[in-house]
């Protein structure tokens, strides 16, 4: 079976090809509908990117694929693995997402170093050695290793995001999910972190990134989903996507993005 | 930056250094004129009436009992060891005060932020009823309204004849230590460096293997179980007096007088609505975000709480609860109001009427709140600096 998803459409459930299969899911807070109808498969390795307007539902839907949301109707499937309220379940499949957040979200009260062998000493009970040697190895693919005896308050804006990836990938996930990672950023800091993502997405990990970055859409995503009122509008490669846009509010959204 | 650069200097009148030092040197003068005129008026008026001066009064016999005293003291006492029989009572009710206050303010805290709605409001209740009526009040209607209006010691009222409560105070069991009781001193001890060594080898072992160990468990049944073990092998050395009732009275166990059993009560219930508070912010301060960072990780709600949530919380309730310690030992000074003997009722009320050495006295009260304040604010300094955050 050749897996090729098309835009709302999911696909039979194929637990080795598919990190992500969200089907038909829907969330309300209170009497709002956030999410309606959502239909999303990930394949392993895929890169999806996904913009849209202020409070279309972005993050919601990205934090509902680790359960820092819940969703009322439909399923969502991750790795293999269906959320439920069962906290074993939800244990699993936050161990094999790790997840960077826009305001970063570095604890404040650990040192560098701390913030990343804190998860992987007290989830995965590695030894502290071991743990100090995996972040040290992770810092220095975001290139900061010298940064590990201080503190996040320490450090400018794009170097506690990358401690943010950093101590995201320390968990050893199979799935990265980004929200924003580069808007609460200054211009001049941008780049090193995509940079950072750019790298991850060559080492072949599968991600899903919230950005109105249409570079990086552009050059990384295999493809974009745009969403708007809490609903997937349409879903693309990045060149259809922004060569042709098929629906008219992709078309509004874009042409007020891209100038 | 650690270059002077020469520039041409402000002529003398304009320096705002000499400026800024000339505006110092009149304060202080200004100061300085204003307390030796009070001081000197003073004086002056108190010679003229005939009021003693110095400290000679210190030595001489009080003349009068108090009703609770944690050292020997009777009529025949000085006025010293009326200052000291008061300070140890004012000492007793606030280290009872931050004893139980601190668990009851961090318990109702908690309570408020409990996903449990009713208990949710009912603390949010206590702390709104707590926090907005003048603790004078509270701690008139505990005296008047509720330990006055109990039964007589005939019609105690009683938890299954080991505590009981009745118009003339609370009784408590007594314990009595025989010969043997020091294996329990040593067992407690012995039991307390157990805890710690064992903390000390579970960390080591988590650290080098991963393991994890359910260290406050353990530490308990350190603490407790040793003793327990040393009260049997020793053959049960501590007994305990309970109260009797001996016809119109209730004899043995401790008795707490009504007077110290309402302030204590009062003091505690006021200021836990106060700590409760200060907990539900502290906790409530620490940005959703870091909780759903840990969670993200894969940290369950426990180890969220205790090893981001709480270390963060911390730091923000640390200083505004020494306040609130602070605070309580201040507010003891009301218990003139019903007739408990601390340091105000005792030293600045009955002393100060006896001798007429009203300044002194006055000093000297105040002097001892002002030192336990200032110890207490730069023990605070001195943990805060220690544990502030790093920034930039
Ligand atoms: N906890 C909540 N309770 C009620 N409404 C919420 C809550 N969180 C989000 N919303 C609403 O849900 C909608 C979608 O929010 P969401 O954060 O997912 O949007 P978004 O697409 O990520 O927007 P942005 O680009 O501003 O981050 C918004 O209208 C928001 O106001
Ligand atoms: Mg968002």
């Amino acid at each position: 079976m050749t897996v090729e998803p098309a835009p709302g459409v999911p696909l039979a459930f194929d637990p080795d090809s598919l990190a992500i299969a969200m089907i038909g899911v829907h969330k309300w807070y209170g009497a709002f509908h956030v999410l309606r109808n959502i239909n999303l498969d990930v394949r392993r390795g895929e890169r999806i990117v996904i913009c849209g307007p202020s409070g279309s539902g972005k993050s919601t839907l990205i934090r509902c694929i680790n359960r820092l949301e819940e969703h009322q109707q439909g399923s969502i499937v991750v790795d293999g693995v269906e959320l439920t309220a069962d906290l074993k379940r939800i244990d699993t499949v936050r161990r094999d997402v790790g997840m960077v957040f826009q305001q970063f979200n570095l604890f404040p009260h650990l040192t560098i170093l701390e913030n990343c062998t804190l998860a992987p000493i007290w989830v995965k009970k590695m030894p502290k050695r071991e743990a100090e040697e995996l972040a040290m190895r992770l810092l220095t693919r975001v290139k900061i290793p010298e940064q590990a005896g201080k503190y996040p308050g320490q450090l400018s804006g794009g170097q506690q995001q990358r401690v943010a990836i950093a101590r995201a990938l320390c968990m050893n996930p199979k799935i990265m999910l980004f929200d924003e990672p580069t808007s609460a950023l200054d211009p001049e800091m941008v780049k090193e972190v995509l940079d950072t993502m750019t790298g991850l997405a060559q080492d072949g990990m599968t991600m899903i990134v919230v950005t109105h970055e249409m570079g990086f859409a552009r050059e990384i995503a295999d493809r974009v989903v745009f969403m708007d009122n809490g609903e997937i509008v349409e879903i693309n490669a990045p060149k259809e996507f922004f060569e042709n846009p098929q629906h008219e509010r992709t078309k509004l959204f874009l042409s007020q993005i891209l100038h | 930056m650690t270059q002077t650069v020469e520039q041409s200097r402000p002529s003398f009148f304009n320096d705002p250094r000499i400026r800024g030092y000339a505006y110092q040197a009149l304060l202080v003068a200004a100061l300085v004129a204003l307390v030796w005129t009070a001081a000197y008026n003073a004086y002056v008026n108190m010679e003229a009436r005939g009021i003693p001066m110095g400290f000679g009064f210190w030595d001489q016999t009080a003349g009068f009992d108090i009703s609770q005293k944690l050292i020997p003291y009777s009529s025949l006492s000085t006025y010293g060891q009326a200052f000291w029989v008061g300070l140890l009572n004012t000492a007793l009710v606030g280290a009872l005060g931050v004893l139980l206050a601190t668990p009851l303010g961090f318990a109702i805290g908690v309570a408020r932020l409990s996903p449990n709605w009713i208990l949710a409001r009912i603390a949010q209740v206590y702390v709104e009823i707590m926090r907005n009526t003048p603790l004078l009040l509270q701690l008139l209607f505990w005296y008047n309204a509720v330990l006055k209006a109990l039964p007589g010691p005939r019609q105690s009222i009683t938890l299954t004849s080991l505590v009981f409560l009745n118009n003339r105070g609370l009784y408590v069991p007594k314990p009595v230590f025989g010969p043997g009781s020091q294996w329990l001193a040593l067992a407690l001890a012995l039991g307390i460096v157990g805890a710690f060594a064992y903390r000390l080898w579970a960390r080591r072992r988590q650290a080098l293997t991963g393991a994890q160990a359910p260290v406050g468990i353990i530490a308990a049944a350190f603490c407790l179980g040793l003793p327990a073990i040393a009260y049997f092998a020793a053959g049960r050395p501590v007994e305990f007096d309970l109260a009797q009732l001996v016809g119109f009275n209730l004899r043995g166990g401790v008795q707490v007088s009504p007077e110290l059993a309402a302030l204590a009560f009062g003091l505690i219930t006021y200021t836990a609505g106060f700590i409760a508070e200060i907990v539900r912010s502290g906790v409530l301060a620490v940005s959703s975000g870091q909780s759903e960072a840990a969670s993200a990780l894969g940290l369950r709600s426990g180890l969220t709480m205790k090893l981001v949530v709480i270390p963060q919380a911390m730091r923000l309730i640390t200083p505004p609860l020494t306040s609130q310690y602070l605070s309580l030992v201040k507010n003891s000074s009301l218990a003139v109001f019903i007739g408990y003997p601390d340091l105000v009722q005792v030293f600045a009320g009955t002393v100060l009427n006896q001798t007429q050495a009203a300044v002194q006295v006055m000093a000297i009260t105040m002097g001892v709140y002002l030192v336990i304040s200032l110890a207490v604010a730069l023990a605070l300094n001195v943990t805060n600096a220690r544990h502030a955050l790093k920034e930039r």
